[in-house]
């Protein structure tokens, strides 16, 4: 999706602003919205990749404006609201349905730290042999699907050399719209600053992103 | 693949919903409040299980470890190989994988080379190397200019570099996570593996600094 | 500049809102805004150009959802301010401090005004590079001021339609640096060319392109 996340290349957004020892969290409410993304329940077969493209449906003005816990309170509110599992009066409310049965199957606490240890393995086996090899020329394919991708606009259309290959990872964009995880063969390429934006940039210095077989074509 | 016409309604689906947020307070910790409260009222969320995911990310885990992993490859040559060979294996030996940080690759930096790591899409970090990740990583002037102004940002963090340097920046589009592994400053022949960690800060290990002897 | 305003082929903005028999203005404070965007004085040198480049150096999210003629004021606002014209203190109390001019257009004028717009055509001597039909490329440029070679096109083949003779350069103009009139040109992009083979392929859109914006293919 084209939407205002993918940022790569922008102006406009002004200067880096760092904080000295900036803190974990800035404010309570941002650390119970972590814990409720990290143990909180989501629609039967909800995923990661699913979960940035709730994010990237925030309107543009509330995705450009609000922080990022922010974005999370806001996805997390979208996603329980399309799958039924809370109702706007809900949300508005804060309070249940009166009737709503509770539910029992909560991540309890003495879980966290498996799921954090055991969690987020995207590698899976792909059948047919890399079709890309490391030092050959690929081309980004100019592909501008309105629903979830990883391909960022700015890499479109431009020629790289594959650097990396990673195996087979389950692919965003069927995985994100509850698709099935269709993994393919995944590839670090490498592209000037030149062939990206333009004679003007630097001579030497470099940009990679990770892109899968499918965004990418013989170059 | 037809997915096209799939995503589409699909998105507007969950687009419709996300119109809900024009009718809520604007004052976040007001509606992250009556969320808890209503996951908790209808079994989706145990408010312990909160606490103790907080406490993962407070405590638990955080650039300490990454800062080991650099330790141990600046005086242990044989770790430092496999490290850039398979960096997943090698931080499985100090059992220090996890979610957002399964896959890993480290990138070492040279003094021909400075490696600088963003995610322009979104804000995909290495969580179990590095903690959460700050704000300026996550927001738009950050994630706008790291691909087409890497040197004009290295500077806005006091880092210049010599013409000479290649900058290559790693944008996290996938699930792989990305450590940098700084330059050992001069000065530090002397110090074990535990005054090395000492000085390995996040942002060097992000690529936005280098390490100092201090 | 590669800002939020460079909104095409962008999605996620929702469907179009039509008003049915729309005003021309919604409160008279539009009114009042959109007159005085047109009749007051403007420093010397000031362009459409300018205009154009400095709405688009407003904060994203405000270029997304503010009033379309408080833009306009947050435009006249900015070019009081780096002109001199005004002062931070004179715009927050809505006072003059300095001395009253007496050149401000007069009424009369508006209508002769309006109708007798400068023109953004230009004679040149140079003849045009392209001719009717022949391809060229958009060039990859990344400028940080202000262009009207969109993001979309960049780096992308058409071929000339139309030739519309010399015009002002916005990339020059909106910065001071005066006219320095360039051949303009409308470029032909095939919908697949921009967009990719999911595009229909029998539309186009046409784009109107200074000549330093192409390149040949």
């Amino acid at each position: 999706m084209n939407g205002v996340h993918d940022m790569g290349g922008m102006h406009g957004h002004g200067p880096i602003e760092h904080e000295k020892d900036e803190p974990v969290f800035h404010a309570p409410w941002e650390a119970r919205m972590l814990g409720m993304r990290r143990g909180g329940t989501f629609p039967s077969g909800f995923n990661i990749d699913r979960w940035r493209h709730v994010r990237e449906l925030i309107p543009p003005h509330l995705y450009l404006s609000r922080s990022y816990y922010d974005h999370w309170y806001m996805a997390y509110v979208a996603t329980l609201l399309q799958s039924g599992m809370a109702t706007r009066e809900e949300i508005k409310s804060g309070h249940a349905a009166s009737g709503t049965a509770k539910r029992n199957d909560a991540m309890p606490p003495d879980q966290t730290w498996k799921a954090q240890k055991t969690g987020g393995i995207f590698a899976r086996q792909v059948e047919t042999p890399p079709r890309f090899a490391i030092g050959q020329c690929v081309r980004a394919r100019n592909i501008n699907p309105s629903g979830h991708t990883r391909v960022p606009r700015y890499v479109r259309g431009k020629v790289g050399v594959v650097q990396l290959h990673h195996g087979g990872h389950i692919l965003p964009d069927t995985n994100a719209h509850l698709q099935g995880e269709a993994p393919q063969h995944l590839y670090t390429v490498v592209f000037s600053m030149r062939e990206l934006w333009g004679p003007e940039a630097s001579a030497r210095d470099e940009a990679c992103a990770d892109l899968w077989e499918s965004y990418l074509e013989p170059a | 693949m037809n997915q096209h016409k799939h995503a589409h309604d699909d998105s507007a689906d969950i687009a419709h919903h996300h119109s809900i947020h024009a009718e809520l307070p604007s004052d976040p910790a007001l509606r992250v409040k009556a969320l808890e409260s209503l996951l908790t009222e209808k079994g989706l969320v145990d408010p312990a299980t909160i606490d103790a995911w907080v406490e993962t990310y407070e405590s638990k885990i955080g650039p300490r470890n990454g800062a080991k992993v650099v330790a141990k490859a600046w005086v242990d040559s044989d770790f430092k190989r496999r490290l850039l060979t398979d960096a997943t294996k090698a931080i499985g030996e100090l059992d220090m994988l996890g979610a957002q940080g399964q896959h890993m690759v480290v990138l070492e930096n040279t003094p021909d080379i400075h490696n600088l790591v963003v995610c322009t899409l979104c804000s995909c970090y290495p969580l179990p190397v590095l903690g959460l990740p700050p704000v300026w990583y996550k927001s738009a002037p950050y994630r706008s200019r790291a691909v087409i102004d890497p040197r004009g940002v290295l500077k806005e963090f006091g880092l210049e570099l010599p013409e000479h340097v290649k900058i290559r920046v790693w944008d996290s589009t996938a699930e792989v996570r990305y450590l940098v592994l700084p330059e050992r400053p001069a000065g530090t022949e002397g110090m074990n593996e535990e005054q090395l960690a000492a000085l390995v800060t996040r942002d060097s290990m992000i690529g936005v600094g280098k390490v100092s002897a201090r | 500049m590669n800002s939020i305003h460079d909104l095409g082929g962008m999605h996620g903005f929702g469907a179009i809102d039509v008003e049915r028999n729309e005003p021309p203005f919604h409160e008279a404070w539009e009114g009042r805004a959109g007159g005085l965007l047109e009749v007051m004085t403007f420093p010397a040198g000031f362009t459409v150009d300018r205009f154009r480049y400095l709405r688009e150096t407003l904060r994203p999210d405000l270029y997304l959802t503010q009033n379309y003629y408080e833009q306009w004021m947050y435009i006249a606002e900015q070019t009081l301010l780096e002109s001199g014209m005004a002062s931070r203190e004179e715009l927050a109390r809505g006072e003059a401090q300095a001395p009253k001019r007496n050149d401000a257009m007069r009424a009369d004028a508006v209508w002769g005004f309006l109708h007798d717009r400068t023109h953004s055509g230009r004679d040149l001597d140079d003849a045009p590079r392209f001719a009717i039909g022949q391809r060229v490329r958009a060039r990859n440029m990344q400028p940080t001021g202000h262009t009207r070679l969109p993001r979309y096109a960049r780096g992308k083949t058409g071929c000339i339609a139309t030739r519309h003779g010399a015009h002002v350069l916005p990339d020059a103009s909106a910065h001071g640096k005066g006219d320095t009139p360039q051949h303009l040109y409308s470029v032909r992009f095939a919908a697949r060319e921009l967009w990719g083979e999911h595009a229909n392929p029998r539309d186009s859109v046409h784009l109107d392109l200074w000549e330093s914006y192409l390149e040949p293919a």
